[in-house]
This record gives structure tokens, C-alpha cells and sequence, in this order.
């Protein structure tokens, strides 16, 4: 087993303000971003906040940006870097910063309730429900998501301008929305809800530019341009763009009045 | 796109509200490096074709016809032997013929998904790559007009479809020789097929063919046979970018092919 | 006097992980204006790790499966020390409680015909863990935060407020049980003192009834499988308020966890690997688990490795393969071949998955394992096998309850519910009963907690400023530790080593009478822990808060195991290695020292012996005779 000391740079400070702060900290074989992280906690800063819970990359907790990029610290490994890199970690950098490595979430708790809930289907008791695996496929891959926010912080629809926080819900409900759309027995068209509606004007989806920095993050794989953001477009279109929908819906609202 | 030149704005990453960190982003790594090399892909295909498509020249070389200029819609394009020549315009037409029919395969590229991405990094930098902060001040994405054009894309879609049909039809006619006698084979026969199967795959490997193969159906259990063509799209969708790039390059070379071709500067070196 | 926030609600859930959130869902659909308070962020809560699914005798999969045989096989895993009532309940229960969360969102594995799919696991008689892949966990708990979130809707819809009747507070800690000690009425809960761990700030939460939920004891071991919120702050809130602990000794090791890279030393390997027909192997290469089929469960699992790997394809004639074993025989097989010189490399013991099936059928199977192989570990499982070895789990030992109400014995208002709650598993639980265990029990909490308040109708219990505090200087002492202050990392470190190594998977008495020892010596130096800075996001305090639980749970622990004379499920003495029936009918109850001794190094538990209720009639004619006769006491073959 081998052992060297590596050059860290985090970010300390809290709302007010702060700054890079340099340490040097011991690293063993077989070591990721995260134990480092807690050897300077145990040895030279008790104080240094830091979120965190599974450390296997399930939970989604320990979201911070590492050498500038958005990582779970839980899953980057020490031996992806040289040894004689510094490393730097940062908070997220989309959402306010409380203090250290801890950012405040809440943006993306508001946005998951301005998502419309499952609707279950008229008649169908409990046990009474049957849906085909390929019927569930694609809402399973959404359903994988750890809520980690990486690609909540790294699209640079809200990273890089805060006024569209209000009107942008952000790859991850977007793919909620999606995920609910696919459901094979949801029953919001039935009661009245159209969720492809809603993704459009209410969730901001016209803001994405399918940039695909969400993908790109994702620890967990999911494919979320190609298998929900773009899909929840098309979906979209089929509705807004399609012209002959287009002049159904003018001569109807034209009837209506 | 060099860090901290201009003055730090109190938006985006350098709100008040988040960490107090002076730079644009902390990356390490060659994040500039994707972005360039896609902008001076794109550029060099733009220049390329605008002088290709502007010449009105050298554009058939029997039996081979530049896919910039099939199929040829004016009265004034040149005489293609069995080709596909469609004078829909007639003789009004005055310019080259080859921008009547390059709109489509143009708007096609231009609001596909993945070219999409790749212009809005490369030439507009909203983002340049992930985790950098983007120059600019207010941004509304594709909500607003004209980006909100980008939606009609699968329209191109279904335009894009029979010019790839136009294009293979070429391709058969490639088997062809200068004499216009059937079975026989060139190089620019070879090239042209692989282009068009470049063509074909990177069409069908669209997101709004995907869409309407299946993607926009709830039940797959209900249309199998919808279900299994989804699946093979989603496939190609997969290598989506890559395809995007090699018919790209393919479509290019059979045109300049052809432009060597009928400008006498090579010949084609014919197999049987 | 500490002047802080008091907020008024019907129910307080503390802990947020299934079976909190179930109840939680229950409280407010009883109309009750419910708040939880978890440590954590909403919907990470350590239930995500649960990876094999939940156990539920729907008989999708095989018809032959009823409530029945569900009991039948929890009682069996338990050694018969379950609270009966309980596993009963849980058996009967299961499948309602799966079937609810398909109509919440859930999307589980389907079978061919459309139902929920249900694997196979160690200990189940039939296929009955419903399940998403390999993380079933993830999706339980998503789906009950949705469910929350789905409440929040229509009160918002409502009354304008999201949180108008039911309110997470995420990053809270509790760390006491308030209670109204007044002469009328006797002595009962009135609400909970709390610090959101952001700020420092302390807050009160008033209820009449609190339900808790938070998890398991894990942090306590050096190696184990659980996050760092698994500090027994519920047992330890339920001692401090007057609750007894019930069959402390019992705790789980899973047999399969990673033994390397050192950081990922404990987190788990599904026991789906082996289900779904990953086999073990020492350093030879031999399947040895075949060796180590105990005689209660010879006629159940196969003889030759010809038979175990035709079970796959065909269950109904052949039997399964011993890797199949309840939990704790599996761990004590790993622990034997290490000990014997067959172990891995790095001191486990090989998982072989990779020359079972096709590398596809893997990463489809089991993608999270591939994934946290191949990221943390540089593994890849459909070519090389996995080292396991095993690691502290699961605590099967917990707050005693009464099985239908999940109230707390003693203390009025009090509830628990999930893998703090004592008795559903006996002395072993079979996987898949946990995430069961949480929606079966966290329901019947919610539900007793509102009927509880409701009763009370207008009597509430009052919170004392004095009680507020005590509270208040208790949590502020670190601050104020004087020179020569002890690290709280340090204390920690040492604690999880004591346990590891003197109270562990296999156990001797003089061990754990010396584990006592030390344990009095770290309570001591932990009321001299100090930390450094202010209350906002200090985890260094807050760790040094959870030291006082940790300790007091460990020491609870340590005194049940050191009791019991016996080796049973999750409890393995060296020193009397064999299962005696006539411990089966005794219950170990943890009672606080009361008043709590000024001396830090005063014990602050005592052992009271107490016999269990005997099994209904009906319940044990499940039983064949002869299995009844190895496990029953003498005395009660006779009743």
C-alpha cells in the first residue's frame, strides 16, 4: 500500500464571503475525493462542513465541483488525478453557498413540487395493476436518478443566469415530467392535466438548448437529452407545432369565442 | 475565451448569493479544446459549401452528379443523362441551382439536435462546455423567435427524406460509365455509397424520426412492430453525433470528387 | 433560559427514511398536521441502500406463496425469538403495503403477464421480493417522497401553503424526547428539542405523539455497511425518555460486503448476486458452503452443486444452493474460511458472478452493483469475481413495542417504528423483510400516533422551559469543554473499534466484559469533548452530540450480548456456540438507570430478564412437530 501527500485546494467561507484555502493531507491507495475530504475534517479543520451520507454513490449527497467540474465526491477517485496535481473543490456553484462544501438545495425542492403528482387511474384497485416491463422501461431509467442536482447545477440555463430560476425547472423535473409523461398508466390526460402543457409553460422546457451538459454529469448514467429532454420536446412539438393541431386548436378557440 | 478579462458580473456563478469565487470556472482540463474544434469543423464545411454551392459549376461529371446539386430544379442546370434533373422553377431562376435544394438538407443539419448543440457551444458559447460560465448577460434559450424555429425540425425531417431518396437514386446511377452503359463501377461509385449510406443513417437516426417511429407512443406492448422500429432508431440515435460528422464530411467529399471529376483535374480510376 | 422557537403539531415524525415517511403519510391522511424531521436531506435517507427488494407474499411469481408461508420463513430466519404478533402482522400486511405504491407512482420489475416481478432471496421459501433492479431502496423512498409531495400539493391547493399540514424539516437533529412529567395524567410525550444542523439554532417541536424512525445503530462498527446517520439516536431518545431497549445483542452482519478499496470498506453487495446465482468461493476455489448447511436447514438446501444450480431453472424439484442460507450462517461461513487461511487477497472471501451468466444478463440484473464495482473498486463483475467479507448491517434488536400500535412500552405518546423498533425479526432478519418491515409498522405508527392524539382531545401535554434547558446546556457543552478537550473523531474512531473488534460477528465473554470497561473509560473522556468554531454547519459538534447515543446504545449492546449465554441468528458466542432452546422464550430488555448517574463512568443500563408471549395455537400448527421441537423450550412443547 502506498501513501503520498496531496496538494488540496476548497473553498472555506460561507455567505458572506471566502476563498481557496490550500492543505496538504495524506492519501492512501484506493482513496476517493470524499476521504480526503474527512481526513482533513479529523485532522486539521473539524469545523469543515461537508454533505454527505452513503459514500457509494447511491444517496447523492455529496455533490461539490472538483477541479471545476461537478463530481460526487464519493466517486471520484484519487487515482484519476497525478500526483502532483492540486486539487480543487468548490461548492456548487449554481445554488447560494451556506458554508464550506455545503450549498442551500431548496431550488430544486420548490421545483419537485411544482411538478403535478402521479395520477392513479380511475377503477384500478390496488394489485389490479398491469403494465408491460418494455412499457416501463423508459420511466425506469428516469426513476434511477439520486436527485444529486449536478445537472440541476451545471446547466447553464439557471448556473449562469439566476432570473431564470423562477421559470425554469431544470433537467432533472423536466425528466420528471418526461418520466410521468411515459408512465403507462398515468392518468393526468384523463383528469384534465396535460403534462406536455405544463413542460412547455410552466417547467420553462423552451429554455433548454439540449447542450447536454446534464448527460454529461449524470453519475448515474442516465441518458437525460436524448431519453427525456428531447423526447418531452418532440412530444411538445406534436402538440404546439404540429400544424394541423395548430388549426384545430385556432378554429376551436375561435368557436369557443 | 480567456478567463477574467472582462469584469466580474453579479449574475450567474458570481451572484452574491453563491461562493465568493472569483474565476469563470475551475477547470483544468482542455475544456476549450471540443468546442474549437467543432467551430472550425462547422466553418470550414460553411466556407466549403458556400463556394461549392455559389460556383453553379462543375457540378456533374457522367456518371456522377454532386449530391449540392440533386435534384436539380432550374431550367438552368446542366443536362444529367437519365439524372435527376426537375426544372420545377423553370427559367426564372438565375442563380445557382444548387440553393433551391440545399435549404433543405441545410435546415435539416441546421435544427438537428445534435448540430444544435454543437453551434450553440462552439460559435455562440451558451455554454462553451459544461461548468464554464457562458458571456452572456440575459438568455432565454429556445423560447422566444427565431430559436423557437428550431422546433419545426421535423418538418426538414420529412423534406430530408425524399432528397436522400434523390440521392441514392444517383447512386444507382453510378453504376453507370461515361457512355451511360449499365454495370459498371468507379471509385466515385464506392464513395457514393458509402455517403448515402452515411445519409441514410444519419436521417433515420434523427430524434424526431425516433419520435414518430414510437417514442411517442405510452404503450410499446401495444405496437410491437412500432416498438421494434424504435429500438433500432434508438440504436443509430445513439451514434447520432457521430454520424452527423461522417455524412457530413462524406457529402463534401463526393462533392469535391465530382468537382475534380468535371474540372478535368483527376480522373476516375474505373474497375470494370 | 434558552429562548427558542416552539412550533405546535398533532404528530412528530423523527427520521425520514421508509418507515418515517410511511407514517408520515398516515398521520396526515388521518388529518393529522404532521412535521418530520430527518438529519439528512429529504429523500436520502439511508432506506436509498436497500438494493433487494421487498418481501411480500403476493405470489406472482410462484401461486404457492401466502401470508403463511411468509411467517412461516420470517420466524424460521428469526430463530423464534420474533414477537410473534408482529411477524404476523408484517406477513399479512406486505402485500397491501407494495400494492399501495404502485398507486403512488412506483414502477417495479414487471413479470411477463404484468405484474410486479418477485426474486428470490436468502431464507424465502418462494420468489417474493418485489423489486427495481438493484435499487429497490431508491425507489421506495422516491416514491413516498412523492407521495409527500403529492399532500403538499393539495394543501397547497387548499390553503395556499404547501406545508400547511405536513412539513419535512431536513437537516434537523432531535436530541431529546420532551415529556410532561405533571401529576395529572402520569408522564407522557409532549414534543421534541431540535437543532437544524445549517444554523446550530435549536427549536422545540410540541406534539403529543412522536414516532421514531431512525434507523439502525451501524456507526457504532468499525466496518460496516451503514451511513453516518446510523448513530442509534433513536434507541438512545427512547432510553433517555424512560423506554426499554429490547434484545440489544442481535445484530446483523451482512456476509457480503466490499472488502476493498479500504474507503468502501463495508457497503454493501446485494444479496441478489447470489440469487440470482452468484456463488462464493475461498482462495481454492472450492464452493464452500456446502460445508457449512447447519442440521436445521439440511433438508432444505441441496447437496451437490449439480442440484443448487438446477434450482435456478427449476425450483419446485430441486433445492437451493446453500449461498441461499439466512444471513447470519452465510457471515459465519465467510468469517470461518478467512479465519482457516482460505481467504481473499484482502481478507474476504470470492463472489463469483462473472462465469454464471453473460456479461449482458449481469448488467441488466445487477447494474448498480456493476456500476459501484467498476467506479469505486475498478472491477469489472461479469469478468472477475468480487472479494466479500462480512459487515455490521442491520440491528434486529430495538425500542420494545407493542406489536399491533407500535407504542412505545411505558411511555405514552411514544411510537417506533422501522429497524429502531425491537421484535419483528427475532434474533436474524432475512432480507427483504426490512423495507417491508418499514411500510408494514411505519403505516401502523402513523396511524396509532394520530388515533393516540386524537384521544387526547384537547388535553395536550405541556413543555417545560426547564426541560428546554437542560436540553439546550446539554447540546451546548461541547462548546464549552474545558483544556484538555477530547476529539470527538477520535472518540468515535476508538468506540467503532472497541465494538468491531470485542463485541463483533463472533463473540467471548471476557472480550466483552472488557469492551464494558473501555466503554466507561470513552464515556468518561467523551463529557470532555470539545470542538472548535461556531454552531452554523459544525460537524464536529454535531458528532461529538451523537456520541452521547452511540455510547449508550454500544454499552446496551455489549451488556445483552455478554447476558446471553447462548449463539442465536445475529448474536455468536465462541464461548457457547450452540442454539439453547430454553433461551428461545427470553427477552432481554435494556432498562435507562433511573435518575441518570452523575459519574460518566457509572453503568447507565440495566438488564431485565422478561419471558415472551407464547406463540397462538394456530400460528404454531404452521409448524411441523419436529421442527417445533428444535426450537421450543421443553416447558413450552408442553403448552
Amino acid at each position: 500500500m502506498s501513501t503520498y501527500d496531496a496538494s488540496f485546494r476548497i473553498w472555506r467561507g460561507d455567505a458572506e464571503g471566502g476563498s481557496l484555502r490550500d492543505f496538504t493531507v495524506e492519501v492512501h491507495d484506493g482513496e476517493v475525493v470524499l476521504d480526503i475530504v474527512h481526513r482533513l475534517q479529523a485532522t486539521q479543520a473539524s469545523d469543515l462542513a461537508v454533505r454527505w451520507n452513503c459514500k457509494a454513490g447511491k444517496c447523492g449527497s455529496c455533490s461539490a465541483e472538483i477541479n471545476g467540474r461537478p463530481r460526487l465526491m464519493c466517486m471520484t477517485r484519487m487515482s484519476t488525478f497525478e500526483r502532483s496535481e492540486t486539487i480543487t473543490v468548490t461548492p456548487l456553484r449554481a445554488f447560494p453557498v451556506v458554508r464550506d462544501l455545503v450549498t442551500d438545495v431548496s431550488f430544486n425542492y420548490e421545483k419537485a413540487r411544482e411538478v403535478p403528482a402521479f395520477v392513479p387511474p380511475q377503477g384500478v384497485a390496488p394489485g389490479a395493476y398491469r403494465m408491460q416491463q418494455v412499457d416501463v422501461d423508459r420511466s425506469q431509467e428516469f426513476r434511477k436518478c439520486i436527485e444529486c442536482f449536478l445537472c440541476q447545477d451545471t446547466c447553464h440555463v439557471v448556473r449562469d443566469h439566476e432570473e431564470n430560476k423562477t421559470a425554469f425547472a431544470g433537467p432533472r423535473f423536466l425528466m420528471r415530467v418526461a418520466e410521468l409523461d411515459m408512465h403507462p398508466l398515468d392518468a393526468a390526460q384523463e383528469a384534465g392535466l396535460d403534462r406536455k402543457r405544463t413542460a412547455q409553460e410552466e417547467h420553462g422546457l423552451g429554455y433548454c438548448n439540449i447542450t447536454k451538459c446534464c448527460t454529461e454529469v449524470c453519475p448515474e448514467g442516465i441518458k437525460i437529452t436524448d431519453n427525456a429532454l428531447i423526447p418531452l420536446k418532440e412530444r411538445a412539438v406534436d402538440r404546439t407545432y404540429d400544424p394541423l393541431v395548430w388549426l384545430g386548436n385556432k378554429i376551436r378557440r375561435r368557436a369557443d369565442l | 475565451m480567456a478567463t477574467g478579462t472582462e469584469p466580474p458580473r453579479l449574475t450567474g456563478v458570481h451572484d452574491p448569493s453563491r461562493a465568493a469565487i472569483a474565476a469563470r470556472h475551475l477547470r483544468t482540463d482542455r475544456w476549450w479544446l471540443a468546442p474549437a474544434v467543432t467551430a472550425a469543423g462547422l466553418l470550414a464545411f460553411i466556407v466549403y459549401s458556400t463556394w461549392r454551392a455559389f460556383a453553379n459549376a462543375d457540378y456533374y461529371a457522367a456518371p456522377y452528379v454532386s449530391p449540392f446539386y440533386s435534384p436539380c430544379l432550374a431550367e438552368n442546370c446542366q443536362e444529367m443523362r437519365g439524372g435527376p434533373n426537375l426544372d420545377l422553377f423553370g427559367s426564372w431562376w438565375g442563380l445557382s441551382p444548387a440553393l433551391l435544394i440545399l435549404v433543405f438538407p441545410l435546415g435539416f443539419r441546421l435544427t438537428c439536435y445534435y448540430y444544435r448543440k454543437a453551434y450553440y457551444r462552439g460559435f455562440w458559447a451558451s455554454p462553451p462546455a459544461c461548468a464554464v460560465a457562458e458571456p452572456h448577460a440575459k438568455y432565454t434559450g429556445e423560447t422566444r423567435f427565431p430559436l423557437v424555429l428550431q422546433n419545426i425540425h421535423r418538418y426538414f425531417f420529412y423534406a430530408a427524406l425524399p432528397v436522400a431518396g434523390i440521392l441514392t437514386y444517383d447512386t444507382a446511377l453510378t453504376f453507370r460509365n461515361d457512355r451511360y452503359e449499365w454495370g459498371h463501377m468507379g471509385l466515385g461509385t464506392l464513395l457514393f455509397l458509402v455517403n448515402i449510406a452515411l445519409i441514410w443513417a444519419y436521417t433515420l437516426s434523427c430524434h424526431s424520426c425516433r419520435h414518430i417511429m414510437g417514442g411517442r407512443l405510452r404503450h410499446f406492448s401495444k405496437h410491437p412492430v412500432r416498438y421494434r422500429l424504435w429500438g433500432w432508431v434508438s440504436r443509430l440515435n445513439s451514434r447520432h453525433m457521430q454520424l452527423a460528422w461522417a455524412s457530413l464530411i462524406s457529402v463534401a467529399l463526393c462533392d469535391f470528387y465530382v468537382y475534380l471529376l468535371a474540372s478535368g483535374t483527376f480522373t476516375d480510376p474505373r474497375f470494370f | 433560559m434558552a429562548q427558542v422557537d416552539r412550533q405546535q403539531w398533532d404528530v412528530v415524525v423523527v427520521g425520514a427514511g421508509g418507515a418515517g415517511l410511511r407514517a408520515a403519510i398516515e398521520a396526515r391522511e388521518r388529518g393529522k398536521r404532521t412535521a418530520v424531521i430527518c438529519k439528512s436531506l429529504f429523500g436520502k435517507a439511508h432506506t436509498v441502500m436497500a438494493e433487494g427488494g421487498i418481501a411480500a407474499s403476493m405470489g406472482n411469481v410462484n401461486e404457492g406463496d401466502s401470508w403463511q408461508v411468509h411467517f412461516r420463513d420470517t420466524m424460521r430466519g428469526g430463530k423464534f425469538l420474533n414477537q410473534w404478533r408482529m411477524a404476523e402482522l408484517h406477513a399479512k400486511e406486505a402485500p397491501d403495503r407494495v400494492w399501495e405504491l404502485e398507486t403512488w407512482g412506483a414502477l417495479f420489475d414487471r413479470t411477463p403477464d404484468g405484474r410486479i416481478s418477485q426474486r428470490n432471496f436468502g431464507g424465502h421459501e418462494y420468489p417474493r421480493l418485489a423489486h427495481v433492479g438493484d435499487r429497490t431502496g431508491l425507489e421506495l423512498i422516491r416514491t413516498l417522497q412523492q407521495k409527500i409531495v403529492q399532500l403538499q400539493q393539495e394543501d397547497f391547493k387548499e390553503c395556499g401553503d404547501y406545508e400547511a399540514r405536513l412539513k419535512v424539516f431536513q437537516e434537523c437533529t432531535v436530541t431529546r424526547v420532551l415529556k410532561d412529567r405533571g401529576t395529572s395524567g402520569g408522564e407522557r410525550v409532549s414534543g421534541a428539542f431540535c437543532y437544524e444542523r445549517e444554523s446550530g439554532r435549536f427549536f422545540v417541536l410540541e406534539a403529543p405523539a412522536v414516532v421514531l424512525a431512525t434507523g439502525g445503530i451501524g456507526k457504532s462498527f468499525k466496518t460496516t455497511s451503514n451511513s453516518w446517520e446510523y448513530t442509534g439516536d433513536g434507541h438512545a431518545l427512547a432510553l433517555l425518555a424512560g423506554a426499554p431497549l429490547l434484545n440489544m445483542e442481535f445484530v446483523q452482519f451482512h456476509p457480503t460486503g466490499m472488502v476493498w478499496p479500504p474507503s468502501v470498506k463495508g457497503i454493501l453487495v446485494t444479496e441478489s448476486v447470489r440469487g440470482d446465482g452468484g456463488v462464493l468461493r475461498n482462495s481454492e476455489g472450492e464452493r464452500f458452503m456446502f460445508d457449512y448447511v447447519p442440521d436445521v436447514f439440511k433438508e432444505k438446501y441441496a447437496e451437490s452443486e449439480e442440484e443448487g444450480d438446477r434450482w435456478y431453472e427449476d425450483p419446485d424439484h430441486n433445492r437451493r444452493p446453500p449461498e441461499l442460507l439466512p444471513r447470519d450462517e452465510v457471515a459465519r461461513a465467510i468469517n470461518s474460511e478467512v479465519k482457516a487461511g482460505r481467504g481473499s487477497p484482502h481478507g474476504g472471501v470470492f463472489l463469483d458472478v462473472s462465469t454464471r451468466m453473460p456479461a449482458e444478463r449481469i448488467k441488466r440484473r445487477l447494474p448498480s452493483m456493476y456500476h459501484q464495482f467498476k467506479e469505486l473498486a475498478d472491477v469489472d463483475i461479469t469478468a472477475e469475481p468480487m472479494e466479500v467479507g462480512p459487515t455490521c448491517h442491520y440491528v434486529m434488536g430495538g425500542i420494545a413495542v407493542d406489536s399491533d400500535t407500535a407504542a412505545a412500552v411505558g411511555v405514552p405518546g411514544l411510537f417506533a417504528a422501522g429497524e429502531v423498533a425491537g421484535g419483528m425479526h427475532g434474533s436474524n432478519r432475512l432480507g427483504g423483510n426490512s423495507l417491508s418491515d418499514l411500510l408494514v409498522f411505519g403505516r401502523r405508527a402513523g396511524l396509532h400516533a394520530a388515533e393516540y392524539a386524537d384521544g387526547l382531545a384537547g388535553a395536550l401535554p405541556a413543555v417545560s422551559q426547564a426541560e428546554i434547558d437542560a436540553a439546550a446546556t446539554e447540546a451546548l457543552a461541547p462548546f464549552h469543554a474545558a483544556d484538555g478537550a477530547e476529539n470527538p473523531y477520535t472518540l468515535h474512531q476508538e468506540l467503532q473499534t472497541t465494538m468491531n473488534d470485542l463485541v463483533g460477528i463472533i463473540r467471548r465473554e471476557g472480550e466483552m466484559a472488557e469492551a464494558l470497561e473501555k466503554l466507561a473509560g470513552l464515556r468518561v473522556r467523551a463529557a470532555r469533548a470539545g470542538v472548535e468554531g461556531h454552531r452554523q454547519f459544525n460537524p464536529g459538534w454535531h458528532l461529538a452530540l451523537d456520541l452521547r447515543n452511540m455510547l449508550l446504545v454500544s454499552e446496551c449492546v455489549a451488556r445483552a450480548a455478554l447476558e446471553r449465554t447462548e449463539s442465536r441468528g445475529g448474536h455468536t458466542r465462541e464461548d457457547c456456540p450452540s442454539m439453547e432452546r430454553a433461551w428461545r422464550p427470553v427477552n432481554l430488555l435494556c432498562r435507562p438507570v433511573e435518575p441518570a448517574p452523575e459519574d460518566p463512568a457509572a453503568d447507565r443500563i440495566v438488564l431485565v430478564r422478561t419471558r415472551t408471549e407464547p406463540v397462538r395455537p394456530d400460528l404454531l400448527a404452521l409448524f411441523e412437530k419436529e421442527e417445533l421441537a428444535k426450537y421450543l423450550a421443553e416447558e413450552e412443547l408442553y403448552e
